[in-house]
């Protein structure tokens, strides 16, 4: 899995003219995030997509080529920060089912949002992988409703996009 | 800043890009910057079809290298622009259009002749932009021509609420727009030159490739020069007709699944192919795997994303051809002394076969390729010839000689019949002083026809030869060979008398029964200052040949029907 990360004019249409691009050329991306910089006039558009080295290029070499498109990187894998941010509301009437929910939450470091008597809504980031393990052990439990962010990314250190 | 209305702000903003011609049609949407175009020397040219008027913009941007302008109103006049524009973003060519937009306050609303034409053409223009306010529209006309007409050429389009050229504003005109994320690098990297050129000066079996991109940036001198330093065989793709003199000795002509036998047969056996401004459509390689599996591909384009897209390269020039080649000649010039022949260029005879020329005969037809090459013969060298889509298109490609560049022009990657005729319009208006020829099949010329009313109504008197057998030929053709001669929904029976519908509409119509009366007709025709619709009768039988049967290699080139 690749990340890609490219910076955008943070114009109307934009969003639309880059997933119209991965759907015309058959790109097929696993997520996709979104989110002004702190120059308002830019976006940060981060994507996660599987695909061969050569797909890949073609992949950064269209979006360069957008008008709209200021810069575009693939991420280094071995010096990238990747996140995602997972709401999940557990089912949790059986008092024992409670508990567990607790302690995956808490193994994750996650945040209890919101209890009532029959859920438990836990807010739980971290790199996808991390995401899909803690999905996995609370599945048992019986997840009533769930979002993920899509992955965010940013290089370590002196590397930037 | 001048307080004007948008409707003048647009027509300034067009003028002071340089536009001349405008080809459209009014509706409610342009009323006011129609009426703002009766206070401008801009002559706008009233086509019959959106359709046909971004042809017509396509084929005057192809013939003076200029950005070509179309105007459309909102709706359904924008919808029909949309295969006008794919036509000319594929292409390469500078395409833009204006359309009309219902008012800011109803978009959405499903008003009156209101369409997202935004979103119905991102996927078809190289960039669009909505202005919405008067004061926006200068610097989107100066953004959409700065698009267009740099880097990789391509269509963009323009939209204008209506209420947006009504009211006034006080109204700036910029000198210079800024993209952050668009930059035009024309100039080669020098590390990228050297490489290639080290590459081309070892060659032992060179061949150049040309595609449009040569045409485009004006390179075929600087094309000519490097093939013969190099002794390259030197192939075109479609769009890159006009590249190379057809009658230079290095010429091989085209390549591809209609190409001819030399191109086809030396392509596959080349140890170094060097590529320029051609992107490797499926028709130019036939089976991917097959097209040059021994060769060295050097790729030289100004769009990054062609690169590998297609075909894998051994290197890369990223940059303008004209730039490119002129670098890399200088290098091979220094890295080996001149030779003045080689056996490998002398191959070509060994592949080149006579064609057209001895057919059978079966009157009443006449033979397309034979008419096509008394075409020629008739023109002068500089004579513009623009083709429809089908049988017609490869019977231009293989038997009209092209001698110079921007003398060729032909829908090379959407395949859009009905393209040449309007197309053939906008090259006339473009260049009034040099004869213009439409090389149409019957079935491409129906589709867009009614361009016969502007072409008379503007005074611009084009020649339009239809290649006529009652059928769409290119279909009836591969029916022919790969179905078991099942035809289907391919025989035009209901084809128009056309000497009787060019008469209806005021021009000439003649219809030939041998080719001496065909190049009577066509010297008429020159001659005459209104259209002239030559009709041909041909064989519907005919087959164009060569042919690359669809799935093979070039190296099974065919020379006759199965």
């Amino acid at each position: 899995m690749h990340t890609v990360s490219f910076l955008v004019e943070n114009q109307p249409g934009v969003l639309f003219n880059v997933s119209n691009l991965f759907r015309r050329r058959g790109f097929n991306i696993d997520s996709i995030t979104v989110g002004a910089l702190e120059d308002p006039r830019v976006s940060r558009m981060t994507i996660t997509v599987d695909a061969d080295p050569k797909t890949l290029n073609n992949l950064l070499d269209q979006l360069d080529k957008m008008v709209e498109v200021i810069r575009v990187k693939r991420l280094d894998p071995l010096r990238t920060v990747r996140r995602e941010m997972l709401l999940v509301k557990l089912s949790t009437r059986d008092p024992m089912a409670r508990e567990d929910a607790l302690r995956f939450i808490n193994g994750q470091h996650g945040l209890v949002l919101d209890i009532d008597e029959e859920s438990i809504m836990a807010e739980v980031s971290g790199e996808p992988e991390e995401l899909d393990r803690f999905l996995g052990n609370v599945k048992s439990i019986g997840i009533v409703e769930m979002s993920r962010s899509g992955v965010t990314a940013l290089e370590k250190g002196r590397l930037t996009l | 800043m001048t307080e004007m209305t948008g409707a003048r702000a647009l027509v300034k903003a067009l003028e002071r890009e340089g536009t001349r011609h405008i080809f459209g049609i009014s509706g409610g949407s342009l009323i006011p910057i129609c009426d703002e175009l009766l206070n401008s020397d801009m002559r706008f040219i009233l086509a019959r079809h959106e359709q046909g008027a971004a042809h017509m913009a396509d084929g005057y941007a192809r013939v003076l290298n200029k950005v070509g302008v179309c105007m459309a109103t909102s709706g359904p006049g924008a919808t029909n622009l949309v295969t006008g524009l794919a036509t000319a973003q594929i292409d390469s060519s500078p395409v833009v259009a204006v359309t009309g937009q219902v008012n800011r306050a109803v978009i959405g609303s499903d008003a009156f002749q209101e369409c997202d034409i935004i979103g119905v053409s991102a996927s078809v223009t190289k960039y669009n932009i909505q202005a919405m306010s008067p004061g926006e529209i200068p610097e989107a006309v100066k953004k959409a021509f700065h698009v267009a007409n740099t880097g990789r050429k391509g269509a963009v389009l323009v939209d204008i609420p209506k209420d947006c050229t009504t009211e006034s504003a006080d109204i700036a005109f910029p000198d210079h727009v800024a993209f952050r994320g668009y930059t035009v690098n024309a100039a080669p990297r020098p590390e990228e030159l050297d490489w290639a050129a080290r590459i081309l000066a070892g060659a032992e079996r060179p061949i150049i490739m040309a595609g449009g991109g040569v045409i485009t940036a004006g390179a075929s001198g600087e094309l000519v020069e490097l093939a013969e330093l190099l002794l390259a065989p030197t192939a075109t793709s479609l769009m890159g007709k006009g590249a190379i003199p057809g009658d230079h000795p290095l010429s091989l002509g085209l390549c591809g699944m209609h190409g001819t036998m030399e191109a086809n047969m030396m392509v596959p056996k080349s140890d170094v192919l060097l590529v320029v401004g051609s992107r490797f459509s499926d028709r130019t390689t036939g089976k991917i795997s097959e097209f040059a599996p021994n060769t060295k591909v050097i790729h030289v384009d100004i769009d990054r994303s062609e690169i590998d897209k297609n075909v894998e390269t051994v290197t890369r020039v990223v940059g303008d051809a004209k730039l490119a080649l002129r670098g890399l000649t200088d290098r091979v010039k220094a890295m080996r002394t001149t030779q003045t022949s080689s056996e490998w260029s002398k191959r070509i005879h060994e592949f080149r076969c006579e064609m057209g020329e001895n057919g059978e005969e079966r009157p009443p037809y006449l033979r397309a390729p034979k008419v096509v090459r008394a075409l020629r013969q008739e023109l002068p060298r500089d004579a513009i010839v623009t083709t429809e889509v089908g049988q017609n298109q490869m019977w231009a490609a293989l038997h009209y000689d092209a001698y110079l560049p921007r003398t060729f022009f032909t829908s090379g990657g959407l395949g859009t019949m009905g393209w040449g005729f309007p197309a053939s319009i906008g090259a006339k208006a473009a260049k009034p002083e040099v004869p213009v020829v439409d090389i149409a099949g019957d079935g491409s010329f129906g589709m867009t026809e009614n361009g016969l009313a502007t072409a008379v109504e503007e005074g611009l008197p084009v020649v339009v030869v239809v290649l006529n057998n009652n059928v769409l030929g290119m279909v009836a053709q591969w029916q022919r060979l790969f179905y078991d001669h099942r035809y289907s929904a391919v025989k035009l029976k209901g084809n128009p008398d056309f000497v009787k519908l060019a008469g209806a509409y005021g021009a000439e119509g003649v219809r030939v029964g041998s080719y001496d009366e065909f190049r009577a007709a066509v010297r008429r025709a020159l001659k005459a200052d209104v259209p002239t619709v030559i009709d041909v009768p041909i064989d519907p039988e005919e087959n164009v040949m060569p042919m690359v049967p669809p799935g093979m290699g070039l190296k099974d080139t065919l020379m006759e029907g199965a």
